[in-house]
């Protein structure tokens, strides 16, 4: 059997990025959340924050560290896996990965080292800096890289001559048409992840009756701002970015909404069976014009289907619609969740609600597996191009790895990944067991 | 006349002497880690690195960055060629990241000895394979007339290059004990010192059969650059630089010790630079296909807003980085916060 380096090299990709996509969401997150706790902790001199940022900065550290570890290959994949795509686009998609290291890969390191190692050796106020330093160092680097990921969707400020792309104005292809809204949007979820990991983790300690004190306030902390990110998400986030999609790249928004067929009065489905070639949807249950409405404002308005498009020219129909579907499924499940929560904290009836805060524990990998899922559906729904209407995803490989080398890397890297995976899981849980350490009052007690 | 191609050139010499100098000490500190005696040693080790060894490795994730969007066939041709030996060496870059994370994390003695031998070895391979990359440009890469790599895995463990890697893995080695030398006290910090000065011959004479069997390798290299003022200047102070070392050593001068080594780096890039200028990676094929900071670069349009980002980001990542050296300067003492 011939390997077919285009699908392998994808498959590297997907992995890798996939793998380490798990978890910047989270150290971006928490990162925020810290810097609120060990903010609370600083002004008002108290101790039970203390406890909570040194708990929390813990499983921020372990996320940390692999997202820097496997964040390195990102760095160089470009090179090694798709030298061609590195050649024709490199005048264009090299400044934002190296600005990306030049103001947030130093600054979050940095600082990050400063917070972990200075806890007892800096004033409270530098320390809280320190915090506030890696969380914006991170939020930049979340910025940069979704410039760059962000001008393969929506590729502007460029023209095609001598052979490759060439800058024409660097603040176009900065501020390309989808930049900001797919920043926010992707920031915000990573706030509501790191508001579900504390929210969870809390849960977990209040259930198991371990540093109540920490584990209440981590709790009605998350919940609050859980339920503020979650509906941000929805609206305006995710709204914006729909809309963008559909005014930028119609092939994706027909995947994602599942409109095979171009009509007027398009619906919004919310629910439906897909199936692959030729791309058909079954079972559907759809809100007419809502679709319509949304992409232009109208909603008698025709939306393009994937019929009517070159079949070379739409993405993969079943992946695209059911990974942003579940994403969206998610997203109005995390606020459901922040609501209840919410609303239990206003009756005082959190802190022994045991159905709830089991709900809790159990919905830590929810956002994670949605930005996963976010990832997906932005991507798979980019194909056939790599970047949209300029270059195709099969002309932008290394012509000189053979498909035996990318197999290679794939396995190791699998793996690779497959241990610190296991590993990540094992310290996190074994860090929650443990717990935050006791206060003044119950050390003296016991 | 200096143009954009030309500093640029140069700023991804600095990102790379940055990263030489400041991960440098890491992975010697790695490889000696090899040699430590006890858990009390080996966590000084670590902690020794630990507030620092994160923002030491962006220069290098930087200096990629900086080298894909100054010079993109450069990095695409490198990186795609030098495939397997960079998989490797992510892989690596991989365990030792995590391993200093994750050896304090459990408290039994094989969960440790697992995270020493990734600490070691992951910091050992980039030692050996940054020497071995340095040696494939020097030598020059296999470049088509097309600028494509035509070459294979195996032949990038050409003799010279391994002999480059060896004499990178001697001056990480002895860069990385005169910074624990800084960091240990009493017995231990003269065992660094030993191993500094250890480290120091085999660096001297590996030196030495290197620039000889450059100069049978590589003579384009030479061509030219013994008239550079710039080359002379570089080679005295690394001559000077490189007799200081022992000499500062002998005499406890420990600090000065450390930045004589740091010089010596500085110094082997920078000449290392000036001869290989205005190549980027010479071509073993035909010396006509070499791949240079005129026909592999991007658009001066992106050269001067990267030069706007480099000078507004890199003077503040400086001061920063030497603010964080001042805190964590000193002696490693195990405190609670320690791996």
């Amino acid at each position: 059997m011939d390997l077919d380096p285009v699908l392998l090299a994808r498959i590297q990709f997907a992995m890798t990025i996939g793998f380490h996509f798990i978890f910047p969401p989270v150290s971006i997150g928490l990162a925020w959340l810290l810097v609120i706790v060990e903010g609370l902790g600083w002004r008002r001199g108290d101790e039970v924050y203390f406890r909570m940022g040194k708990f929390f900065g813990k499983l921020l550290a372990i996320t940390f560290v692999i997202g820097v570890a496997t964040g390195i290959v990102m760095e160089f994949q470009f090179g090694t896996n798709w030298a061609e795509y590195s050649k024709f686009v490199g005048d264009i998609f090299g400044a934002p990965l190296a600005a990306e290291g030049v103001f947030a890969f130093f600054l979050e390191s940095t600082f990050l080292g400063v917070y972990l190692f200075g806890r007892n050796k800096l004033s409270k106020g530098i320390h809280w800096f320190s915090i506030l330093m890696v969380a914006v160092g991170a939020t930049i680097s979340a910025f940069w890289i979704l410039v760059a990921n962000s001008w393969q969707q929506t590729p502007a400020g460029f023209v095609i001559q001598h052979g490759r792309a060439e800058l024409t104005s660097f603040s176009d292809a900065v501020f390309n048409p989808s930049t900001m809204i797919r920043f926010f949007h992707t920031i915000d979820a990573a706030l509501i992840t790191g508001a579900f990991v504390m929210a969870g983790v809390a849960a977990y300690l209040l259930l198991n009756k371990k540093a109540v004190d920490v584990a209440k306030k981590a709790l009605k902390l998350s919940i609050v701002f859980g339920l503020i990110v979650s509906l941000l998400e929805l609206f305006p986030f995710g709204h914006q970015h729909a809309v963008q999609v559909a005014r930028t790249q119609p092939e994706k928004l027909a995947a994602i909404e599942g409109l095979i067929d171009g009509q007027t009065n398009a619906p919004m489905i919310l629910f439906g069976v897909p199936s692959e070639d030729p791309p058909r949807l079954d079972y559907s249950v759809g809100v007419p014009g809502v679709l319509s409405w949304l992409a232009h404002g109208d909603a008698e308005a025709y939306v393009k289907g994937l019929n009517d498009f070159p079949p070379d020219e739409t993405p993969p129909f079943w992946l695209t619609f059911v990974s942003f579907h579940s994403m969206v499924g998610l997203g109005m499940y995390f606020i459901a969740a922040m609501l209840i929560g919410a609303f239990l904290l206003y009756r005082k009836k959190l802190w022994n609600q045991r159905w709830y805060l089991r709900l809790l524990v159990v919905s830590i990998p929810l956002p994670i597996i949605a930005c996963q899922l976010g990832w997906i559906t932005a991507e798979v729904g980019r194909q056939p191009w790599v970047v949209y209407k300029v270059m195709k995803t099969a002309d932008a490989i290394s012509l000189t790895v053979s498909a035996g080398e990318i197999l290679f890397s794939i396995i190791l890297f699998g793996l690779i990944y497959l241990f610190l995976g296991a590993l990540y899981i094992y310290l996190v849980v074994r860090e929650v067991k443990r717990g935050p350490e006791a206060g003044q009052v119950e050390k003296v007690t016991t | 006349m200096i143009d954009l191609n030309t500093v640029w050139f140069a700023l991804i010499g600095v990102l790379f002497t940055g990263y030489a100098i400041l991960d440098g000490f890491d992975l010697g500190v790695g490889v000696l880690h090899l040699f430590t005696r006890n858990d009390e040693e080996q966590r000084i080790n670590m902690n020794a690195i630990g507030p620092i060894w994160d923002g030491n490795e962006v220069w290098l994730l930087t200096g990629g960055g900086a080298l894909f969007a100054a010079f993109p066939p450069v990095y695409a041709t490198v990186f795609s060629g030098y495939y397997l030996a960079l998989i490797l060496l992510l892989a690596a870059l991989i365990f030792r990241a995590v391993s200093l994370e994750f050896r304090g994390k459990v408290d039994s003695p094989g969960w440790r000895r697992l995270w020493d031998w990734s600490f070691g070895l992951g910091s050992l391979l980039p030692a050996i394979l940054f020497g071995v990359a340095v040696g494939n440009i020097l030598r020059g890469l296999p470049i088509d007339e097309n600028g494509m790599f035509t070459g294979s895995f195996l032949e990038l463990l050409n003799p010279f290059s391994i002999l480059i890697g060896v004499l990178s893995l001697f001056m990480f080695t002895m860069h990385g004990a005169l910074y624990m030398t800084l960091k240990t006290n009493g017995s231990l910090q003269t065992r660094m010192s030993t191993w500094a000065a250890g480290a120091w011959i085999g660096f001297v004479v590996l030196y030495l059969v290197a620039t000889i069997a450059t100069a049978l390798v590589s003579p384009f290299l030479f061509d030219g650059v013994l008239k550079n003022p710039l080359f002379w200047v570089l080679f005295l102070l690394l001559v000077v630089a490189v007799i200081y070392i022992p000499l500062a050593l002998k005499g406890e001068k420990y600090f000065r010790a450390f930045m004589s080594s740091s010089i010596t780096i500085a110094c082997l890039v920078g000449l290392a630079a000036v001869s290989l200028y205005p190549r980027l990676v010479p071509s073993i094929t035909k010396l006509a296909y070499s791949l240079t900071v005129y026909n592999a670069s991007s658009t001066p349009r992106t050269l001067t807003a990267m030069l706007v980002i480099a000078l507004i980001g890199m003077p503040i990542v400086i001061g920063y980085t030497a603010y964080v050296y001042r805190v964590f300067k000193g002696k490693t003492v195990i405190t609670e916060e320690s791996y």
